[in-house]
């Protein structure tokens, strides 16, 4: 919205620069976003707040210089000749709680020409296109005193009367701009004996708008009900300059005056006879009840005390009326262009954006309450400064995802966007994976080929009909490239980069897992189920290079190479690993407490084993059976070497596994050590592994 | 490495005498020489090996071949070379495993200019490390952090904070809403929250005054991605309810946390707005951190705030009294201030970035930048 400087000296002496002027009035809410121009073509382009449709104008923002400086205001005051004879004209309010007020007047006689350069002008300055001395009017009204009006061509309304109503089924309008618009019982609109002739509060007709031929002409001025307006501008798809106004409320005390104001511009520019008085039917009054202001509550929420000059200033200039109650409370009677004032807060929040909010002191309030942290605040830092320390970076990602997607990577009810951003956002994330595809795709595409992310957010999961939907947090890990990509070859012996695999994630999910406090922690290849029932599964990752991370029975994490299939359906040209930590299952278990404990006194004996194992033998199952032997000095049993190839032959592998056993009491005996090795050789014979030399 | 064993003719003294020295000599020569293990292998396999040694050579070519009348002088001699040349050996050895010897040190040497062995560590993201950093300015002056849900009912979202169903402040929310929700009360309805006001309810309803709480979290709009929209934000509101807090109160709290989030000499300035939820609202600015609130930077217009010196950003106010009627606190016993802010836009104005978009694409040379 535009807002001409040098059109407000129409209203008030103002005593400052157009500069200083546009930082005072922004200052005092009344927001100038830029100053164009220069002299008397300086335009403000304002930024006016939505409950202050009264400050949409000329004369509104002149009012609010005029309370800035206390200055007067000069009055809106049409000059008309006399009427002559009366106007046979006749309003029917049939919704009276929709159009309280309607005003109208009649000009017969008047010639359609261009607008007087002065108007032009002044319209053209503030981006309005001049049409015709009497469309011109409406509009510079508008501009002016923020009152939205209409003009017909009388001639073209049928029976001499306008008949406020709701549309019936069936009923069309085709509007100022031309489009054909199908009407409901909901449109409130206004017609002449046999149809609709406007929307109300929104826009006019077609078939009634000024000509070129026009010579008779009928002025509106009329209050319409906020909400209807609201509604129907938003079901036909159709916001005004008068809808804007009408649906955050206009004056309800304007409509003779913004009348009165059309037609002496009409009949300035274009001549004609004023015929009888000006038409106002008022169907309920609208009054805005006064607020009883409390001085000492101004002090309570502002900090500061005003003086009472200061205070009566104020919201006299801004055509406020202040009358004395009891002790330290007065009545305010609020001007009928302020609908937004209803409350006591109300006023206190005029006193202190004109009294100037810098100029109010900085103080900090006293508090001695307790501080309190997010319960997992603690489990979410050590989990993200481990995943930091792992090397993988934060990511954010959008919260949406397509249904195939969501269909895809999950077996959970998705949310439904009602008016989503496209197809591929259409419904509520229900599995953090398809984007976290998507971004290493996004990095693959782009010559990154050596990726580390994760994420950390929430899925979302439809619930009961009336349950809130479930929020459910996670991390998502992806990973792809190469481990140690930028080592130089050779640099110490061994060096070089090899490709990230399986178990480089799997040692990341046992870093991240490890801190949380748990009786047992198992890997398995078992599909995850989100539903033990469902059929689907996560089969979007490798079968053979998956697994579930299961602590204390339940499934905290599944992790795993991505299936080669939906890789390349996701034009992913490298193999790329992901792990989905399932928080709101590892955050049922606490962060694992450090406990002392005391440092061996006693030698440490390690004892080898050198084993052929067909391939199905799992090391889960040699290190259960081995555990199972109950050797409690047994400390450690862990794989050391792994090798297969032709020299063990198909099907079979060979393993170098080592024992570590250690007393706290005493040294271990030579004899016990060859026993307890006995018995773990046995151990690995009964599953079938053959001793190598 | 010329020297071998010569066989005798001569083996009147003075010729042993001079072989002897010869043999000595070259012993020491060869000693001196040794700079690495694997030369003193070498020079061990030479000197005693029972193979081919020189010690073993000296019992063929000079004991054995000695006359009968001199055997038992050569014999002598040959004896006494034995524990010398064993000594030289061992002598050897220690000195070159005493470390001393700058030629092994020389062979270990590295080009210290390659690159060392990184394990590179992950970057934080720049819109949750400027998060994390006001939440922690906030904590130092008393505020707990709470959390709420993203997606809400209209209650919570809208009409708690005082945004009236129909109300022209809900079209500046540019909500998105779930499907399927027609047949609810309107306040019942699903909708991702628009900001993390719902918070403050959800705050007050569960706990009575004083209130201190911050809270941060994820927030949607209806906006396409690109350069300066994203349909995904973050922002970090706070509240603080008492029985005595004042807009000088808020003022004061927020230009105290500004300075301590962009130094201590940005200055503040705060001028009217509107927000449904607050009343007296408020816009607050600080002054330029990149032209220090002086317009001009190296002789020309500061682009960052469009040389006005200022830079816009959070709005805030005094809790409306109608917000408290939703919540069960007497407004004429308590008054309190909120404020809200947008994360991306402060990670914007404290790194630089241009495009909005960068923030959630997961591209790793952005992120890494962080780091
Ligand atoms: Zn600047």
């Amino acid at each position: 919205m535009k807002i001409s400087p040098h059109w407000l000296r129409d209203f008030v002496d103002l005593p400052v620069d157009y500069a200083r002027l546009a930082d005072e009035l922004t200052l005092a809410g009344i927001a100038v976003e830029s100053v164009s121009g220069e002299g008397n073509n300086t335009v403000f382009e304002m930024d006016i707040t939505t409950n202050r449709p009264d400050a949409m104008n000329h004369y509104g923002v002149a009012r609010e210089a005029s309370a800035l400086y206390d200055l007067p205001l000069k009055p809106i005051a049409p000059k008309l000749p006399p009427s002559e004879g009366k106007s046979d004209v006749t309003i029917d309010i049939q919704e009276p709680g929709l159009c309280p007020r309607f005003t109208a007047r009649e000009i017969r006689g008047a010639t359609i020409r261009p607008s007087p350069a002065n108007i032009a002008s002044r319209l053209q300055l503030i981006d309005q296109r001049p049409i015709s001395n009497a469309v011109d009017a409406t509009n510079y009204v508008l501009w002016e005193s923020g009152k939205p009006t209409h003009v017909f061509d009388l001639d073209l309304l049928e029976g001499r009367r306008l008949i406020i109503r709701k549309a019936q089924a069936g009923e069309t309008l085709k509007t100022l701009d031309g489009v054909e618009r199908k009407l409901s019982a909901d449109d409130l609109v206004v017609a002449d004996a046999k149809k609709p002739v406007g929307l109300a509060g929104v826009m006019g007709g077609f078939d009634t708008m000024i000509t070129e031929r026009t010579k008779n002409i009928l002025i509106e001025s009329a209050w319409w009900d906020p909400v209807t307006v609201r509604r129907m501008s938003k079901r036909h798809g159709l916001h005004t300059d008068a809808s804007h106004r009408f649906e955050r409320g206009a004056d309800f005390e304007s409509t003779v005056v913004s009348t009165n104001r059309v037609a002496e511009l009409i009949l300035n520019s274009g001549g004609g006879t004023l015929i009888g008085n000006v038409i106002d039917v008022i169907a309920r009054q609208l009054d805005l009840a006064p607020v009883e202001l409390d001085l000492r509550e101004v002090q309570r929420i502002l900090g500061e005390k005003l003086s009472t000059l200061e205070i009566s200033r104020t919201l006299t200039r801004l055509g406020f009326t202040m009358l004395p109650g009891s002790e330290d409370t007065y009545l305010v009677h609020i001007p009928s262009w302020r609908l937004d004032i209803e409350r006591e807060i109300d006023i206190i929040e005029e006193l202190a954006r004109l009294h100037g909010y810098d100029k109010f002191a900085n103080t900090l309030p006293a508090y001695i309450g307790e501080v309190r942290d997010l319960p997992d605040a603690h489990k979410d830092e050590r989990l993200r400064s481990s995943l930091l320390a792992l090397g993988y970076n934060e990511a954010i990602s959008l919260t949406f995802i397509s249904k195939a997607d969501a269909r895809r990577f999950s077996t959970a009810a998705e949310l439904d966007l009602a008016n989503p951003l496209s197809d591929e956002a259409s419904v509520m994330r229900t599995s953090m994976v398809p984007s976290m595809l998507n971004m290493l795709a996004y990095n693959l595409n782009r010559g990154t080929d050596n990726v580390r992310l994760f994420e950390s957010g929430n899925v979302f999961e439809a619930s009961g009909t009336d349950a809130m939907p479930r929020e459910l947090k996670r991390i998502s890990i992806g990973a792809t490239g190469s481990v140690d990509a930028d080592v130089v070859r050779g640099l110490v012996s061994g060096a070089a980069a090899r490709p990230f695999s399986f178990f480089d994630l799997k040692g990341d999910a046992e870093t991240l897992l490890a801190p949380f406090s748990h009786w047992t922690l198992y890997y398995d290849a078992q599909l995850h189920n989100e539903k033990p029932d469902s059929k689907k599964s996560a089969d979007y990752y490798h079968p053979g290079r998956y697994a579930r991370a299961v602590l204390d029975g339940t499934t905290v994490a599944q992790f795993g190479q991505i299936h080669p299939d939906v890789a390349t359906a996701r034009k992913l040209r490298q193999d790329v690993f992901v792990a989905e930590i399932y928080l709101d299952q590892l955050y049922q278990h606490d962060l694992r407490e450090a406990r002392y404990e005391a440092l061996p006194r006693f030698p440490a004996v390690e004892r080898d084993f050198s084993f052929l194992f067909n391939d199905g033998v799992e090391f889960e199952k040699i290190h259960q059976s081995v555990s199972g032997l109950a050797i409690a000095e047994l400390r450690s049993f862990v794989p050391v070497e792994i090798f297969r190839g032709e020299k063990v032959g198909a099907g079979k592998y060979s393993i170098l596994m080592r024992a570590r056993l250690q007393s706290s009491e005493r040294t271990l005996r030579d004899d016990e050590v060859a026993q307890w090795s006995g018995q773990i050789a046995q151990a690995l014979e009964g599953l079938g592994g053959a001793q190598r030399a | 490495m010329s020297y071998t064993v010569p066989k005798l003719a001569d083996f009147s003294a003075a010729a042993l005498d001079s072989a002897v020295r010869e043999l000595v000599s070259a012993l020491e020569q060869e000693s001196a020489a040794v700079s690495s293990e694997n030369d003193w292998k070498a020079f061990r396999d030479r000197w005693i090996a029972r193979k081919n040694g020189i010690l073993t050579q000296l019992n063929d070519l000079w004991l054995k071949a000695a006359p009968g009348p001199n055997k038992r002088d050569v014999g002598q001699r040959v004896n006494a070379l034995k524990p010398r040349v064993e000594q030289a050996v061992d002598a050897t050895l220690a000195r070159i495993q005493s470390g001393v010897s700058s030629g092994k040190l020389a062979a270990e040497r590295v080009d210290i200019t390659l690159p060392g062995i990184r394990r590179p560590l992950g970057a934080e993201h720049p819109v949750i490390k400027t998060m994390n950093e006001m939440i922690g300015v906030f904590r130092n002056l008393g505020y707990s952090v709470e959390e709420g849900p993203e997606i809400e009912t209209d209650f919570y979202n809208f009409e708690a904070l005082n945004f009236p169903p129909n109300h022209p402040a809900r079209d500046t929310q540019d909500t998105l809403f779930i499907a399927g929700q027609e047949s609810k009360p309107l306040r019942d309805r699903l909708l991702l929250r628009t900001h993390t006001s719902p918070v403050q309810i959800r705050t007050m309803q569960k706990m009575k005054p004083p209130v201190r709480v911050v809270c941060p979290g994820k927030v949607h709009r209806n906006d396409a991605l690109d350069a300066t929209h994203s349909p995904i934000f973050h922002q970090i509101e706070g509240l603080a309810v008492d029985t005595s807090i004042t807009f000088c109160d808020l003022k004061g709290t927020l230009d105290h946390a500004m300075k301590a989030m962009f130094g201590s000499s940005v200055k503040t300035r705060f001028y009217p707005s509107f927000f449904p939820f607050t009343e007296p609202s408020a816009d607050v600015q600080i002054s330029c951190i990149f032209c220090d609130g002086k317009g001009m930077r190296d002789g020309a217009p500061c682009r960052n705030c469009k040389a006005s010196g200022w830079i816009e950003l959070l709005g805030c106010g005094m809790v409306d009294p109608n917000v408290y009627g939703f919540v069960d606190y007497d407004p004429t016993k308590v008054s309190g201030f909120a404020f809200g802010m947008g994360v991306e836009r402060i990670a914007i104005l404290k790194y630089g970035v241009d495009d909005i978009q960068l923030f959630f694409q997961g591209d790793v040379r952005f992120l890494e930048q962080f780091g």
